[in-house]
């Protein structure tokens, strides 16, 4: 029992961080109606860039955000800009997807040759810390994670919800004719949303980083575990992901904790596989459209 | 008919080639080229004519590999040709295990698909690592070494790579032929359409899949043999995927030829800067580039684009024949009748 809730807690956690990731993929697909496939190279490529920062000026890891979040904003709207755009209009659905997968995979290239390909983790020192909270272990780490995925999704409500770029944020969500047709500027919107969408990146990149440890290529694993998550909530809905990703990681750390560490990878498959015959629009995904 | 012949003509030049250049390294570089065209081919059957842009084809050539390594593992040493000879089979069972995950994957819309199918990549890949009863993890499953004359080492492997890239393609052309293609077709302009009219969207959808990965094991089978030793790492690899997609796109999805085109552009490239260099950190960069480019420069791939170009010269040449002619201008109603059957694959 005192196993089975420890791993809850420590599932929930988790499961904080998972929700930043995937909050920013739903935000992509929701503005552009694109899988981001290198949703998943985008946070360990700002894992890396926290990681250097620290190693090298030994800034603190959550100090980081602040400068990565800028650098992923830009280089999300120059993807979306120089390489999303240009796509012809009749086949871009397709296209899009398999052009996020070659960023992805220049990601991974890029990040090979300038760090080889071993494992690495941001280690401050406060990272193996926990407080006991009767009886139970609460990573340091990981409750400050949560706590920074909590404020920065807080951050993005605000952000759709009470200002202009967000209302035509989601207009764009619901109708993108409709929305140019009244003056939405759609190209800057789909733009600046990818952008942001990379932006939430960096702080889960960070987070990431002192959590788990990380090579290059360890975003197949990542992009796997959030589209899993994303797919869970239904496609394009907030709400949706956040608890999507809270109950995944509350999944995968029971079965990791109860049967086998290596066996809670597959939990994200099988969830995904069990979703799909069963509810193919995800658990709120009855809106696909206009849902954020 | 004219296509079969191509085939026929494309098969009889390429089995004569090991004649011709007998150093290995020449050798292996074909025998991959043939495997990266049957393999592009094979995907073109689902990313290409259906439209659903599968990214786990890898995780198909993996199973393919291991059930191949693991079915002669046991096997004293040289095994000759047997292992050839059962590769139907390791296809058969390739595709069987992968019509369950199709079934489900394509249920919904091809983002979805996309989604499971490089889900499942990640899947097989661990599973190959951490399944050590059966695939042995990260120390790797050895296969006998055939007893072939060193000399000519690689031919048998060339030939059973050639015999699977002219299946590919006579069953691509069979099935462009037949009520399947024109179903795939179908679903790749409109599927929810399609399924109204009346089209069996699903039957044809497994179909084109069970066809695909079937070839794609197979050719996983031969690579094993020919490595003799496999490790999840490479069995199992992305860049596989990624290959596939790149030479389909390169080529012209959609086109029985362009796949094969686009193997035989970047396949022997591939290699050749593998022999020279060596730097396979670059494989990754170079892959994403080329294939951003392509997407960028020319999203129809090079066949479709450069059979407009000729067509629309043709049709210029010919509306100036005529105007020196009859001194009016051309019948243009002809000619986009031409051009409407040219468009036809």
């Amino acid at each position: 029992m005192h196993e089975t809730i420890q791993a809850v807690i420590l599932g929930l956690l988790t499961g904080g961080v998972y929700a930043l990731m995937a909050s920013g993929q739903t935000l992509i697909f929701g503005v552009l109606k694109v899988v981001n496939l290198a949703q998943g190279a985008l946070v360990i490529l700002a894992a890396y860039l926290s990681s250097s920062l620290f190693d090298a000026f030994g800034i603190d890891p959550f100090l980081t955000v602040l400068l990565v979040a800028p650098a992923m904003f830009l280089l999300g709207t120059a993807v979306q800009w120089c390489l999303l755009r240009p796509l012809h209009r009749s086949d871009a659905p397709q296209l899009s997807l398999l052009v996020t997968f070659a960023v992805a995979l220049g990601i991974e290239g890029v990040l090979t040759l300038v760090y080889k390909s071993d494992y690495r983790s941001i280690q401050p020192g406060y990272v193996n810390r926990s407080w006991t909270v009767a009886g139970y272990q609460v990573g340091e780490v990981r409750l400050a994670a949560c706590l920074l995925s909590l404020a920065t999704l807080g951050a993005l409500a605000l952000l759709l919800g009470r200002t202009r770029f967000g209302r035509a944020v989601r207009a764009t969500v619901q109708n993108p004719t409709a929305a140019r047709l009244l003056g939405v500027e759609s190209g800057r919107v789909a733009a600046l949303g990818f952008g942001l969408g990379a932006a939430t990146a960096a702080a889960a990149g960070a987070v990431y980083g002192m959590v788990y440890s990380f090579n290059p290529g360890s975003h197949y694993d990542l992009i796997s575990r959030l589209l899993s998550i994303v797919v869970l909530g239904g496609l394009g809905s907030l709400g949706g992901t956040v608890i999507a990703a809270l109950a995944m990681g509350v999944v995968s750390a029971l079965v990791g904790a109860l049967v086998s560490p290596v066996w809670s990878d597959f939990s994200f498959f099988v969830v995904l596989l069990a979703v799909l015959l069963v509810r193919p629009g995800g658990l709120f995904g009855a809106r696909l459209r206009g849902a954020l | 008919m004219r296509t079969a012949a191509a085939i026929a003509a494309l098969s009889a030049l390429l089995a004569v080639f090991p004649f011709l250049a007998t150093a290995p390294w020449v050798m292996t570089i074909a025998l991959f080229t043939l495997m990266y065209a049957a393999l592009a081919s094979a995907w073109n059957l689902v990313g290409g004519y259906a439209g659903y842009p599968s990214l786990g084809h890898a995780a198909f050539f993996g199973l393919g590999a291991y059930t191949e390594a693991l079915w002669f593992n046991h096997h004293g040493i040289g095994a000759g040709l047997t292992p050839f000879a059962v590769l139907p089979l390791v296809g058969l069972a390739v595709a069987a295990a992968g019509l369950p995950v199709a079934w489900i994957a394509m249920r919904t819309r091809a983002d979805v698909f996309a989604i499971v199918t490089i889900t499942l990549l990640f899947v097989a890949q661990t599973l190959a690592y951490n399944l050590r009863g059966i695939t042995h993890g990260a120390q790797g499953v050895a296969m006998p070494v055939p007893d072939f004359a060193p000399a000519t080492f690689e031919r048998p492997f060339y030939y059973a790579m050639l015999a699977l890239l002219v299946l590919a393609l006579l069953l691509s052309h069979a099935v462009l032929r037949s009520r399947l293609g024109l179903a795939l077709l179908a679903i790749r302009a409109d599927e929810d359409k399609a399924r109204g009219v009346g089209v069996p969207v699903g039957t044809a959808k497994l179909g084109a899949f069970a066809l695909s990965v079937g070839i794609t094991g197979m050719a996983g089978g031969v690579w094993a043999y020919y490595l003799s030793f496999i490790y999840p790492q490479f069995a199992v690899d992305p860049l596989v995927t990624v290959a596939m997609v790149l030479m389909v796109f390169l080529g012209g999805r959609g086109t029985l030829w362009g796949p094969v085109l686009g193997a035989f552009i970047v396949a022997p490239a591939q290699q050749y800067l593998a022999y020279q260099y060596g730097a396979s950190q670059l494989y990754l960069l170079g892959y994403a580039a080329l294939l951003v480019l392509v997407m960028l420069v020319l999203p129809r791939g090079v066949l479709p684009t450069l059979g407009d170009r000729y067509r629309s010269r043709q049709r210029r040449a010919r509306t100036l024949r005529a105007d020196v002619g009859t001194g009016v201008s051309a019948d243009t109603g002809g000619d986009i009748a031409a051009d409407v059957a040219g468009e036809q694959p």
